[in-house]
């Protein structure tokens, strides 16, 4: 995984809440066995039509959003399927930053969405609702408005004469793993010592049934 | 201060912690076609083995077709199939495959195989892994690159969700199920209701529930954002697990019972948030948008735009358009042309029996399909042996062989553009069940009766 640390890039919105991971990446795509091919297939059923064309109507397909790497979009982006493959469609396709709302005590991404999104270098940004109004009219006044991400600082900020940032709040143990660009089995790895040393106590602890091989079938 | 079930189940498997992190161990690793390649890849890749085979199940179900499953047409599912007969075979995992009696949906066969038992920790690469929280189980759902990180280590790096206890007061009326009990409460918080909690459900309603009962409700908490459902194991519990392929027997039996009966919230547990819901308020429910928190009460009518809190107008228009209704349309006049029982919500022999319990004796309409996909080949025979299958095919059903289905359409039962379907399954998401295709989703009462009038109907005053 590459690390992450500032980013540059256009913004492109999408106006919609609840977006899904069926939505980011439709079923079809999830027979592959391979973890590369999917950003073609983004947003399948809204940015293609029948007869295979771009959909001209869908935000992305808009030359105004040509190339953004920056998706700002509503509350609970990700929710549903645990397919990691929406990640590796939203990656492929060129996206690294999402950027979404808190609705209230609701947060923005759903979270089987958001682990998959740390484990792949996607930044998962959190603002409130009027935070995320402004970048929307921003966009829609300023074509081809950039924003800058500065995970460091934990600052987005777009970049107009007028400066408009918005701080941000980050879990420090997901910031510093996509600073880092960690390998995180290899890091539980390291610790194998510790889980050896839980596998002798835990069927006796917690009394868990742990198999026994005898158990297996056939 | 008392102890949550969650608590329970959480503090006895954490390996170790740091900076708020946790690395928790997971005692069973369930394991499908669709989410594990790219994780058995990463392991061949970084010369990596899996670390406890015996704690680790798999089956195939999401890809396969429930018809003549010997000659799977569809080359790319047919390569993904054999591609995980060929990582267990690598790696040492007990599959249970095509050819095998125990082959079925990951969250059907689980809690049937007795491989899901209460005090422990599941996971598999679905989001509705939350099924299993109905034995008292921690049980969630996770994405790839975690699948490949529990296939390395048996371990997760988690962050300690909160809790959320939602008590159901009351007692159901006839023809309301468990599935109407989560869908109202996926319609009363919304679809991202409970995100970063693990729900607790609690109270009468649930306690006079089947396991059946209570895995349909765990099954959806993700459709609320809940991280994970869970239920307090009791004698319902119990009596469902005794005598399962890979259940504890003997003195091993006793000794779980003990643990077990340990497990329920102490009576002065607090919860981070908490919400009641009477059972007795509750009348069957049926979905008129596009994710399962627009949801709406059978005797109700579709809403309109700025009628629904939360719903911004332009998604309830987006919604309505797609689904082609217009607000203000009653629930029972919306015909429908498919319908479809089964799914890991909805494909269990209870499920099976109550929608037989309304087809008997009747022929479904000339204008609807129907289908009925048990949720495994174990739950398959029960029904032939019970007649059931006869019911379906004499009402013009068609019974198949076991898989994920139409709930995603993964395989070949699919929606086509514009159909409308009365489905016992867990999204109406655009395009889940085939592109443009239209879902509804009820309980198993309500989509039989549908199937044979043609249009919903409130199982409550119908004949």
């Amino acid at each position: 995984m590459n690390s992450f640390e500032s980013h540059r890039g256009k913004i492109a919105t999408l106006d919609r809440a609840n977006i899904d991971t069926d939505q980011i990446i439709p079923k079809q795509f999830l027979k592959s066995i391979k973890r590369t091919g999917y950003g073609e297939s983004l947003f399948f059923d809204w940015r293609y039509l029948a007869n295979g064309k771009p959909n001209p109507d869908f935000e992305l397909n808009q030359p105004r959003f040509k190339d953004a790497s920056i998706l700002v979009t509503r509350n609970n982006f990700g929710c549903g399927s645990s397919r990691e493959h929406a990640v590796w469609a939203l990656v492929q396709y060129g996206l690294s930053v999402i950027i979404a709302p808190k609705k209230g005590e609701t947060p923005a991404f759903a979270d089987i969405f958001h682990n998959n999104s740390v484990k792949n270098g996607l930044l998962n940004v959190e603002l409130n609702e009027a935070e995320v109004d402004e970048i929307f009219q921003m966009t829609g006044r300023y074509e081809g408005l950039e924003a800058t991400v500065n995970l460091e600082e934990q600052r987005v900020t777009l970049n107009l004469p007028e400066e408009i940032s918005f701080h941000f709040e980050i879990d420090r143990t997901v910031k510093e793993h996509l600073i880092r660009g960690l390998d995180e089995i290899g890091l539980t790895l390291r610790h194998e010592k510790e889980i050896d040393a839980f596998e002798k106590r835990h069927p006796s602890d917690s009394r868990t049934l742990i198999l026994r091989s005898s158990d297996m079938p056939g | 201060m008392g102890k949550t079930l969650f608590d329970k189940i959480w503090d006895p498997h954490v390996v170790s912690e740091r900076d708020g992190q946790t690395l928790l161990y997971i005692d069973r690793h369930l394991v499908h076609e669709v989410t594990s390649p790219q994780a058995f890849e990463g392991l061949r890749l970084a010369k990596r083995k899996v670390r406890r085979p015996d704690l680790t199940f798999a089956t195939m179900d999401h890809n396969v077709p429930t018809e003549d499953r010997e000659n799977i047409r569809d080359e790319i599912s047919k390569a993904q199939i054999e591609a995980l007969s060929q990582n267990c075979r690598e790696f040492g995992i007990t599959l249970f495959d095509l050819k095998n009696e125990n082959q079925g949906i990951v969250h059907i066969i689980g809690p049937e195989l007795g491989l899901t038992l209460p005090g422990t920790t599941v996971v598999c690469g679905d989001s509705h892994t939350s099924t299993h929280g109905a034995f008292g189980t921690l049980a969630f759902g996770i994405g790839t690159s975690e699948v490949e990180h529990v296939l390395a280590t048996q371990c997760l790096v988690q962050k300690k969700p909160r809790t959320f206890k939602v008590e159901i007061t009351g007692r159901r009326s006839p023809g309301v199920t468990s599935k109407d009990l989560i869908l109202k409460l996926i319609g009363t918080i919304g679809t991202a209701g409970a995100t970063g909690h693990v729900l607790e459900y609690t109270g009468p309603a649930m306690r006079e529930l089947s396991m059946e009962g209570r895995m349909t409700v765990c099954n959806m908490s993700i459709e609320a954002g809940a991280k994970a459902g869970m239920i307090a194991p009791d004698e319902t519990t119990f009596q469902y697990i005794a005598g399962k392929k890979f259940a504890p027997k003997g003195k091993e039996w006793e000794k779980s019972l003990q643990f077990w009966r340990s497990l329920p919230s102490d009576p002065v547990a607090t919860y981070d948030r908490e919400l009641t819901i009477d059972a007795g308020q509750v009348v069957p429910q049926v979905t008129w948008g596009t994710n399962p928190g627009m949801v709406v009460d059978v005797d109700g009518v579709v809403p309109s735009p700025g009628q629904v809190p939360g719903l911004a107008r332009t998604d309830h228009e987006r919604a309505l358009e797609y689904m082609g209704l217009k607000a203000g349309t009653k629930i029972t006049e919306v015909p429908i042309d498919v319908v479809f029982i089964g799914s890991c919500t909805n494909a269990r022999i209870e499920d099976l029996r109550a929608a037989a319990g309304i087809l008997k004796g009747r022929r479904v309409s000339k204008r609807v399909k129907v289908l009925v996909v048990p949720g495994s080949q174990q739950v398959k025979r029960q029904a032939e042996a019970e007649g059931l299958h006869k019911i379906f095919l004499e009402a013009g059903a068609s019974f198949r062989e076991s898989g994920c289905s139409m709930c995603l359409g993964m395989n070949p039962d699919q929606l086509q553009p514009q159909e409308r379907c009365a489905s016992t399954s867990n999204r109406n998401f655009e395009g889940r069940q085939g592109k443009g295709g239209r879902t509804h989703l009820v309980s198993p009462e309500m989509a039989a009766a549908a199937a044979i009038e043609g249009h919903f109907v409130d199982v409550r005053r119908w004949k």
